[in-house]
């Protein structure tokens, strides 16, 4: 089920263009659009789907998908709450414990997915649900706040005109695309999600690998439950709710296949660049979130579907002209 | 290609070190006055009935006094996703922002940050709860230390104040909900209701599935039920929907908050006899005459000031600058067909 | 082209069923009062009318998030529709939500098998364009009681057996697509489409059209699913109804023993997986802990149902060799 997109074409380029189309149709839509300040601020909404984002282009690579991100997220936070609200357990702690915490929820997608021989989409949607289940059973529809002042308001840190969050983003990318393009465990995740059984009889230890990157997914999305918790300066239970359907957009609308084999951090971090900057253009337009949803969700498939559409006709095409030339 | 990686990120940590990290102090004002004025109405989620009452309300408002009005509701009613809206209305320049605050909290660090800008914000049909000093006033619907006891009233008089009844509530954790019933509960002290049971609170989350299954479970856990209280307009129907599924219309008495038109049918056909809810649009009309007024500077809001509304009326503000709007009305078949929100 | 046929493919269903209604009488002994029992029978046909659509969907392989949208969209325009002629008769307020789900349904299968959009990115997409859509064509206004005619209202009444229109409806659903994937050769084919794409295509089988049918029945069916919607609640919000459905229909689905990776699953394990699925939100409500633990139970049920799939097909391989 593998169609290849065009091999002078290039994905990250056709997201360019139109991440300079949003730009200009921001700039139309809204003349409080092109303000520099307030586009980098905004990017500090975007940082947690981002690093989401970056762990979950490996995993799509790894020819996998995992949907319990946002309730990792969600679940991290809201133990890291309790158990600093309620256990009187040092800051510091109740954080480190949360990203234990994080690292076992991924491990245990792991765990299902690899021992057990499931099917990961099947397997995260399960724990979607239980993850951010568990989360409400614990603090329900509260607010757990009371956290330390130094750690709330982490999107308000800014290092010269950039916001620190979105430097660790950037940071985690670079760290990310070197990981996948420059290590021997890197390129692995590429052949792994190629072509499983050959990985496996070239001796490559397959199961590892995955289970590694769902812990790792798993960290990322408890380290995110962090960031936001410092954003809202609360931990609730439905934090980031449907915030895995983000983070697939932008791997996916990124280049990535969704077939595993084939993608990369550069076209990721592009799409949510212009998801970003396209919610914020029509946010400041007023136009209603029902039809923010409608334009996010066209975007989607439009990005997927002219490409084949386009590889069809292309082959169509030839091959009504070889038996011409053939004749 | 590594190599430019290499240089980027080499960057990216220099320019931190170099520049050091500091919080982000807001100083400029960004709010036009130049124009209009621009008040925005943020509700807790689009598609819901009671806060396209609401809506009427400010747009009557606006209509009056010529400010310019948008109303900007997120998909769903979670905490997180006013947080946004709010921001790009603040960057927008807009002048006041009135909100109904999905989450008191998480709220808090934004609407501050609007106030900094100079914006107006005011909140609308709940308040921000302990973080009074993220806005500047506040409208409530109608004196919530009375909505409890009238209520039990309700429910008292529909089933002639004796028997086993029911509390059908939005979430374990919803502020207003749960400041009633602490209020009902207070009431049930009074000897006129001694022979009143409350046998339980249960809890719909507001949607209309749950709602639904919570009051069929009520039904059948306690055959011999008189009454179900619901203090929440998906709740209410809901009940009033499980009561006439059952054919129990005789039996178990519904009553509680809900709008008119969510109930017109029920009414008529006599499974609900008598249910109450203050005027919502009327709340819209003063939030919105407040907010345009407050942004105008034409009023200063403190506790004990008068507000006098153009448009006829006196209100004043209680502590914490919350203005209350009206009474709870009363809704039967009498009188429903003059009411449409 | 294998076709897995297991002596009992219900087997595990059947277990949990049991195992859940044992414990029920221990944990909840108010769950077997008669008005519960009945309850119980109102709640079922809905998930089961849109599972049975999405069992046809995964035995392809395949996947629709865009179910609980497609619902909203179809049970809204019917309701606009009753709204506007109160006269109507049902049967055309039906066959209208039917027909929406069928365009939806067919978005979604020429998305999938004509444009070779993997099915997941194109339910997710039109997952949020079919609710955006329901704000635009309502105008963000919901369908209230009053709307609706009084006899759409009667369909979900139970009558003295606890049996409704509904429940009628759906279980006529449930004996046709029994017989579909049972007797007829379009079944078989379906099944031979999932367990093996490409053996498949070999052999002569247009598997995008039958990838395009599986979609087009999966929209019929959340089609008459939003009418249902609208007779059972008295409501169609714009954004309350069918958000979040296809999480418990899908969990109905993959605990009835239809399998994610296709080829596998049968109508009357997906029956038997929406009735363990209201048995278990009912569970909950009786036993008073339903606020919370819902999400939770629904996540445990969706991986004690695969994880027993597994470990059933092992201990059934062990005892073959």
């Amino acid at each position: 089920m593998k169609s290849s997109h065009s091999i002078f074409w290039r994905n990250e380029y056709t997201l360019a263009a139109l991440t300079v189309l949003a730009l200009l149709a921001g700039s139309r839509l809204s003349s409080h659009f092109l303000d520099a300040g307030y586009l980098l601020g905004t990017t500090t909404l975007y940082v947690e789907t981002g690093i989401m984002a970056l762990l979950m282009t490996a995993i799509i690579i790894c020819g996998h998908i995992d949907l319990s991100v946002a309730s990792t997220l969600a679940l991290t936070a809201a133990a890291t709450g309790v158990l600093h609200a309620q256990y009187a357990v040092p800051f510091w702690l109740a954080c480190c414990l949360g990203m234990l915490l994080a690292g076992m929820l991924g491990a245990l997608n792991g765990v299902l997915i690899v021992g057990m021989n499931l099917p990961s989409l099947t397997v995260t949607l399960g724990t979607m649900a239980l993850y951010r289940g568990a989360a409400q059973i614990l603090i329900g529809d509260h607010s757990v706040g009371g956290f330390p002042a130094w750690f709330c308001g982490v999107d308000q840190v800014y290092a010269g005109p950039f916001p620190v969050t979105l430097l660790l983003l950037l940071a985690g990318g670079c760290a990310m695309a070197l990981f996948l393009q420059r290590t021997t465990l890197g390129r692995c995740i590429y052949a792994i999600g190629n072509n499983k059984t050959a990985s496996r009889l070239s001796g490559l230890r397959v199961g590892a690998v995955e289970a590694l990157l769902f812990t790792l997914s798993g960290l990322a999305a408890g380290m995110c439950g962090l960031l936001m918790a410092s954003r809202l300066s609360v931990a609730r239970f439905d934090m980031a709710s449907g915030k895995e359907l983000d983070v697939i957009t932008a791997v996916v609308l990124g280049g990535t296949d969704i077939f595993g084999g084939k993608g990369g951090v550069a076209g990721t971090l592009l799409a949510l660049c212009l998801l970003a900057l396209l919610r914020t253009g029509m946010g400041l337009a007023d136009i209603p979130s029902e039809k923010q949803q409608i334009v996010v969700g066209a975007l989607l498939i439009g990005a997927i579907a002219l490409p084949r559409l386009a590889e069809l006709a292309r082959k169509q095409y030839m091959k009504r002209q070889k038996p011409a030339a053939a004749g | 290609m590594s190599s430019m990686w290499k240089k980027t990120a080499g960057a990216a940590l220099l320019l931190t070190l170099l520049s050091g990290c500091h919080r982000q102090i807001v100083t400029q004002t960004t709010v036009s006055t130049s124009g209009p004025i621009r008040v925005v109405f943020i509700p807790k989620n689009s598609g819901n009935p009671y806060f396209d009452a609401v809506n009427t309300g400010f747009k009557k408002a606006s209509g009056q006094l010529g400010f310019k009005y948008t109303q900007l509701a997120p998909a769903t009613a979670e905490a997180t996703n006013q947080i946004p809206i709010i921001q790009q209305q603040i960057q927008n320049g807009v002048n006041a922002i009135a909100i109904s605050p999905n989450s008191t909290d998480a709220l808090a660090p934004v609407l501050k940050q609007a106030m900094q800008k100079g914006v107006t914000v005011i909140t609308v049909d709940a308040d921000m709860t302990g973080s009074e000093s993220s806005r500047n006033a506040c409208v409530l619907p109608t004196d919530f230390s009375q909505v409890g006891s009238s209520q039990i009233e309700l429910m008292g008089s529909l089933m002639g104040y004796q028997g086993k009844f029911a509390i059908l509530s939005a979430t374990t954790d919803a502020p207003n909900q749960n400041f009633w019933i602490a209020g009902m509960k207070q009431a049930l002290k009074n000897p006129k209701y001694s022979k009143m049971t409350l046998v339980g609170i249960v809890y719909g989350n507001d949607d209309p599935q749950k709602s639904l299954l919570e009051a069929q479970s009520l039904l059948t856990r306690y055959p011999d039920l008189k009454g179900i209280l619901a203090p929440t307009s998906v709740g209410l129907a809901a009940a009033a929907q499980a009561v006439e599924s059952a054919r129990d219309a005789g039996r178990v008495q519904v009553t509680g908050l809900g709008t008119p038109n969510q109930m017109r049918r029920y009414v008529t056909d006599g499974t609900v006899k008598e249910f109450a809810l203050w005027d919502p649009s009327a709340m819209g009309d003063l939030a919105g005459t407040l907010a345009y007024l407050m942004a105008k500077k034409s009023v200063q809001p403190a506790p004990g000031v008068h507000f006098q509304v153009p448009s006829g009326g006196s209100y004043q503000f209680g502590p914490n600058n919350v203005l209350s709007t009206g009474p709870l009305l009363t809704f039967s078949k009498s009188n429903i067909g003059s009411y449409h929100f | 082209m294998t076709l897995k046929k297991p002596l009992f493919q219900e087997a595990g269903v059947t277990g949990f069923l049991i195992i859940t209604l044992v414990l029920a009488a221990f944990w909840a002994p108010g769950f077997y009062a008669p008005g519960n029992l009945r309850t119980l029978l109102l709640d079922t046909p809905l998930t089961l009318t849109v599972a049975l659509g999405m069992t046809c969907v995964m035995i392809c392989r395949q996947i629709d998030l865009s179910v609980g949208s497609s619902m909203a969209v179809s049970g809204m325009a019917a309701g606009m529709l009753l709204r506007a002629h109160p006269g109507m008769p049902l049967a055309a307020a039906f066959l209208a939500g039917a027909g929406v789900g069928v365009l939806l349904g067919g978005l979604n299968g020429l998305l999938v098998a004509g444009a070779g959009v993997p099915s997941i990115i194109a339910t997710l997409g039109t997952l949020s364009i079919y609710r955006g859509l329901v704000f635009l064509m309502s105008n963000g206004v919901q369908i209230n009681a009053n709307d609706l005619p009084e006899r759409l209202v009667q369909l979900s009444l139970a009558s003295r057996y606890g049996l409704s229109w509904l429940g009628v409806f759906a279980l006529v659903f449930l004996a046709l697509l029994h017989l579909f994937l049972t007797r007829f050769r379009g079944g078989r084919t379906l099944y031979a489409v999932g367990g093996n794409p490409e053996a498949a295509r070999l052999a002569g089988i247009r598997v995008e059209r039958w990838i395009a049918f599986s979609f087009l029945l999966s929209g019929l069916l959340s089609g008459i699913a939003g009418v249902m919607y609208a007779s059972r609640f008295s409501i169609v919000n714009p954004g309350e109804t069918g958000k979040g459905f296809e999480l418990s229909v899908i969990a109905a689905t993959v605990i009835g023993g239809t399998q994610i990776s296709g080829g596998y699953g049968t109508a009357a394990g997906t029956a038997l997986g929406c009735v363990l699925m209201s048995v278990i939100a009912n569970l909950l409500t009786v036993a008073k802990l339903s606020g919370r633990w819902q999400l939770a139970a629904y996540g445990a049920i969706i991986l004690a149902g695969i994880s027993s799939q597994v470990l059933m097909a092992r201990v059934g391989k062990q005892q073959r060799s």
